[in-house]
């Protein structure tokens, strides 16, 4: 497996740490209530497809990156830097 | 008062040669790293050309020559070799002194790139990594840095408490790009 780094290019799994879901991105506001926290701490989708996860490119760039894949065909769709990713959310 | 000695990352480990390849210890008179605040990059591209000579390399570059070097390091950072950088960039970017953090090794001569090549997962040949690119890379299980600084030569750069595991790793993949000619 081969992740294309937006800053390093295409590089060896190896080279990465993988975190888990991207919903990380989406915290919730201190008041959102039980639920939304609930959610966001506990609740994953674990789809059979298409998915967004975090990574970091632990020994290359540093940086985190929001990886779009298939866990079903292990395709990848894209890869972003997790900061810009954040900043088109808000 | 007790009278202390500096000693280089590698002293005691370096200079090694195995056939055409030797690993040798560079002993930079500073590294510093800098990284541009949010939105002043280009200004801190300037200020550093500027005050050191070459401007903030991008992803994967290098520049400078021997005497002051800028090798990117990362994702907003660059490690200023050789020469001071003012305390005013300061106003463009966080800077701070390195220099005694990084074991940093030169590997050199032919077959340099086959020696690379059992410890690194990057095309590191000749023909795909030219001088002047730099790599943030593992080495072995270690955190490198990687710069081709000449026809046959590459730069390593690794975290000082290294030192002793990547000359032993470098040693034995030289010993046995040697032994198979
Ligand atoms: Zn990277």
């Amino acid at each position: 497996m081969r992740i294309k780094c937006p800053l390093c290019g295409e590089r060896d799994r190896r080279e990465f740490y993988y975190k888990g879901a991207a919903i990380d991105l989406a915290r919730p506001a201190p008041d959102a209530g039980d639920v939304a926290w609930d959610d966001y701490i506990h609740n994953r989708e674990n789809p059979a497809g298409r998915t967004k996860d975090l990574w970091q490119h632990e020994m290359g760039c540093s940086a985190w990156l929001v990886v779009e894949r298939n866990t079903v065909t292990h395709e990848i769709y894209g890869v972003e830097l997790a900061e810009n990713v954040k900043r088109g959310m808000k | 008062m007790a009278e202390l000695i500096a000693k280089t990352p590698c002293d005691g480990l370096l200079p090694i040669t195995s056939e055409t390849v030797s690993l040798t210890e560079l002993t930079p008179s500073a590294i510093t790293s800098f990284m541009p605040y949010k939105g002043r990059e280009k200004a801190a591209s300037t200020a550093l050309k500027k005050a050191c000579g070459m401007a903030l390399p991008g992803p994967n570059e290098a520049s400078g020559t021997e005497g002051a070097r800028a090798i990117w390091s990362g994702r907003g950072q660059c490690f200023i070799l050789d020469t001071g950088v003012p305390a005013d960039l300061a106003t463009e970017g966080a800077i701070t002194d390195q220099s005694d953090a990084w074991a940093v090794m030169q590997l050199a001569g032919a077959g340099a790139q086959d020696v690379l090549a059992r410890l690194v997962p990057v095309d590191l040949r000749l023909a795909a990594f030219k001088p002047g690119q730099t790599v943030r890379t593992e080495m072995q299980h270690m955190m490198a840095s990687i710069t081709r600084s000449g026809d046959t030569s590459f730069d390593i750069m690794v975290m000082r408490s290294f030192a002793k595991t990547a000359v032993h790793d470098l040693h034995e993949a030289m010993k046995s790009v040697a032994a198979r000619g």
